[in-house]
C-alpha cells in the first residue's frame, strides 16, 4: 500500500479522533467545567489508572459474558440454521419463536430470566445470547440457500454425497453471510451483556462494567463512570476489529466485500 | 455409428405452466458435433438439462447411451472461494480422488486449455475467457464421452470467442467426444458443427436440420469462404422460417 493510501486509511480517522479528544480537553479546561459534570479526557484516564484493579476484574467479567454469549449464539445459530436449511417444516415451526425472541426488548425479558435462573452469571449469559443469536441465524439460513444453482446442478451431476455437498458447496457459500452475521452479533452480545447487567443491578465480586457504572452513578463519581464506559467502548471496538481481520483472512482473496483491488 | 443420445417426442411443461418443449425429437450420433440453434427462450437449455438428467420430460423419452457426460454452463460457474486447481479437481474430488492422486490429471487438463501457471489464481483474478477455459478443463478432467455446452461463449468478446471455438474443435477431436452445443449464434453454429438443429420458438421442437459438409480442421480462412456463407444463409433462413411459424 502506498504512503498516501496508508495516510488516508489510518492517518485521517486517527487524526480526527485525536482532534475531538483535544477539543474536549480544551473546552473543559478553558471553561473550567467541574469534573462531576464533565471530566476532561486526562481526568478520565487518570481515574481509569487509579481504579484499574477493580475495573479490570469487572472488565474481564463483561468480556467473559460477551464472548460466552457470542460463542453460544454462533453454535446455536448455525445449528438452527442448518436445521432450517434442511427442512422447511422445521423452519416454519420454529422461526416464529426466533422472531418473538428477537423483537422483544431484552430489558423487558431480563427481569423474568433473572427470576427463573438462579445463577446471575447464567442469566446474563442467556440475555446476551438472546440478543446476539438472531443475526447469525437469519444470515446463515440465507447463506445456506445462496449457493449458485448451477453449482448445485454440477454437484448433482457428479453424484456428490450430502456430506460433500455440505462441506464443499453449502458451507463456503454461507461463509460470507455467516461472517456478516457474526460482525453484527459481536456488537450485540456486548450490548446484551451490559444491558442485562443493568437490569440485574447485581453487586459483589462476580459483576461486570455495568455494575461499576451503576455504583459510580449512585456516588456521583462521574470520572469513574466515564472510565468504565471507555472500557466498554474499547471492548466493542476490539470485537469489531477482530471480526474485520477474521473476515479479511477468510474471504480476502475471493469475496467482493473484501477485495481491495476492486476499489 | 450408434446414437449417443436420442429425444423421442419429448414434451416438457414446468410446474409454472410454461411449456418449454412440444414434440422435440432428434438423435446425436457418437463422436458427432451437433449445434442446437434457436431464439432465446425456445427451450434449448431445457433440452440439455433433460439430456443431463437434471430434469425429467413430461412426456416422451430421453435416451442417453454415453457412459459419462459433462456440462458446461453459460456462466463459468466456478467456485469463487477455490483456486483454479481446486475448481478443476472438484469432479475427481467428489469421485474420491485425493489432491495428490488428481494432480497429474488436473495438470494435463490445465495444460490443454492453456492455464498452466494459473493453478493458484482465484476466479475473481481471471478474465472471462480464462474462467471459461477453467470451466472447460473441469468438464474434461473426468474424460467424459459426451459434452453438453449451454451457450458457453455467449458472454465473451469476438476475439476470445473465435480462439475458444478453434480450441474447442481441437479438444473435441483429441478427446473423441460427442458434443451437443447450444448457441443462438448462426455463425458459431455453422463454424463449429457437423449438423445444425434449428429449434422453433417456444414451445420448442426441432424445426429443421442442416448438415454442414465442411472438413475439419476448419481454419479461420474458411470463415470467409463462399461455402461458409452459403451454409450460414441456409441456417439463417431455416431459423427465420422456424420463428415465423411461431408468430402465426
Amino acid at each position: 500500500m502506498s504512503i498516501a493510501a496508508r495516510l488516508r486509511d489510518y492517518g485521517l480517522p486517527l487524526a480526527a479522533f485525536v482532534g475531538v479528544i483535544a477539543l474536549w480537553e480544551a473546552v473543559v479546561r478553558v471553561n473550567g467545567i467541574a469534573q462531576y459534570i464533565l471530566p476532561a479526557p486526562s481526568r478520565v484516564l487518570s481515574t481509569l489508572i487509579e481504579n484499574f484493579g477493580s475495573l479490570a476484574t469487572a472488565w474481564w467479567f463483561t468480556i467473559k459474558i460477551t464472548f460466552g454469549a457470542l460463542l453460544l449464539a454462533a453454535v446455536g445459530g448455525v445449528l438452527l440454521a442448518a436445521a432450517f436449511a434442511l427442512s422447511r417444516t422445521v423452519e416454519r415451526a420454529l422461526f416464529p419463536f426466533a422472531i418473538v425472541l428477537q423483537v422483544t426488548p431484552i430489558v423487558a425479558i431480563a427481569p423474568l430470566i433473572l427470576i427463573y435462573v438462579d445463577s446471575t452469571t447464567a442469566a446474563l449469559l442467556i440475555c446476551a445470547w438472546i440478543v446476539a443469536f438472531f443475526p447469525i441465524l437469519s444470515n446463515t439460513v440465507i447463506g445456506l440457500r445462496a449457493a449458485d444453482p448451477n453449482l448445485r446442478d454440477l454437484f448433482h451431476l457428479y453424484r456428490a454425497t450430502p456430506w460433500q455437498r455440505l462441506r464443499l458447496l453449502l458451507v463456503p457459500s454461507a461463509l460470507p453471510y455467516f461472517i456478516a452475521g457474526l460482525k453484527i452479533s459481536g456488537g450485540l452480545a456486548l450490548i446484551g451483556a451490559v444491558v442485562a447487567e443493568f437490569t440485574a443491578g447485581a453487586a459483589g465480586r462476580e459483576t461486570g462494567l455495568a455494575s461499576r457504572i451503576l455504583e459510580a452513578s449512585f456516588r456521583t463519581e462521574i470520572p469513574k463512570m466515564y472510565a468504565a464506559l471507555v472500557l466498554v467502548s474499547l471492548t466493542g471496538v476490539a470485537i469489531f476489529l477482530v471480526f474485520n481481520v477474521l473476515s479479511r483472512w477468510l474471504l480476502g482473496r475471493w469475496h467482493a466485500t473484501e477485495r481491495r483491488d476492486l476499489e | 455409428m450408434a446414437a449417443a443420445l436420442e429425444l423421442d417426442a419429448v414434451d416438457k411443461t414446468f410446474a409454472t405452466g410454461v411449456q418449454a418443449l412440444a414434440g422435440a425429437s432428434f438423435a446425436v450420433q457418437s463422436r458427432e458435433f451437433v449445434a442446437l440453434l434457436g431464439p432465446s427462450g425456445c427451450g434449448k437449455s431445457t433440452v440439455l438439462r433433460l439430456v443431463a438428467g437434471l430434469d425429467a420430460p413430461s412426456r416422451g423419452a430421453v435416451r442417453v447411451a454415453e457412459a459419462s457426460l459433462s456440462y458446461v454452463f453459460q456462466e463459468p460457474t466456478l467456485m469463487p472461494w477455490a483456486d483454479v486447481f481446486d475448481n478443476v479437481w472438484l469432479p475427481l474430488r467428489i469421485g474420491g480422488l485425493s489432491r495428490a492422486e488428481a494432480r497429474a490429471r488436473v495438470a494435463t487438463r490445465l495444460d490443454a486449455v492453456g492455464l498452466t501457471g494459473f493453478e493458484h489464481a482465484f476466479p475473481a483474478e481471471l478474465s472471462g475467457g480464462m474462467k471459461m477455459r477453467a470451466s472447460i478443463a473441469r468438464a474434461l478432467v473426468t474424460q467424459p464421452s459426451l459434452l453438453l455446452m449451454d451457450e458457453p461463449f455467449g458472454a465473451l468478446d469476438e476475439i476470445t470467442r473465435g480462439r475458444l471455438n478453434d480450441d474447442l474443435l481441437s479438444w473435441w477431436q483429441a478427446n473423441q467426444l460427442t458434443v451437443l452445443f447450444v448457441t443462438h449464434s448462426v455463425l458459431e453454429a455453422v463454424y463449429l458443427s457437423q449438423r445444425v438443429l434449428v429449434m422453433s420458438a417456444r414451445p420448442g421442437c426441432v424445426a429443421a436440420e442442416i448438415v454442414i459438409d465442411a472438413p475439419y480442421p476448419r481454419s479461420p480462412a474458411w470463415r470467409t469462404s463462399v461455402h461458409y456463407a452459403q451454409n450460414a444463409r441456409a441456417v439463417s433462413e431455416a431459423l427465420e422460417a422456424a420463428s415465423v411459424d411461431q408468430v402465426r
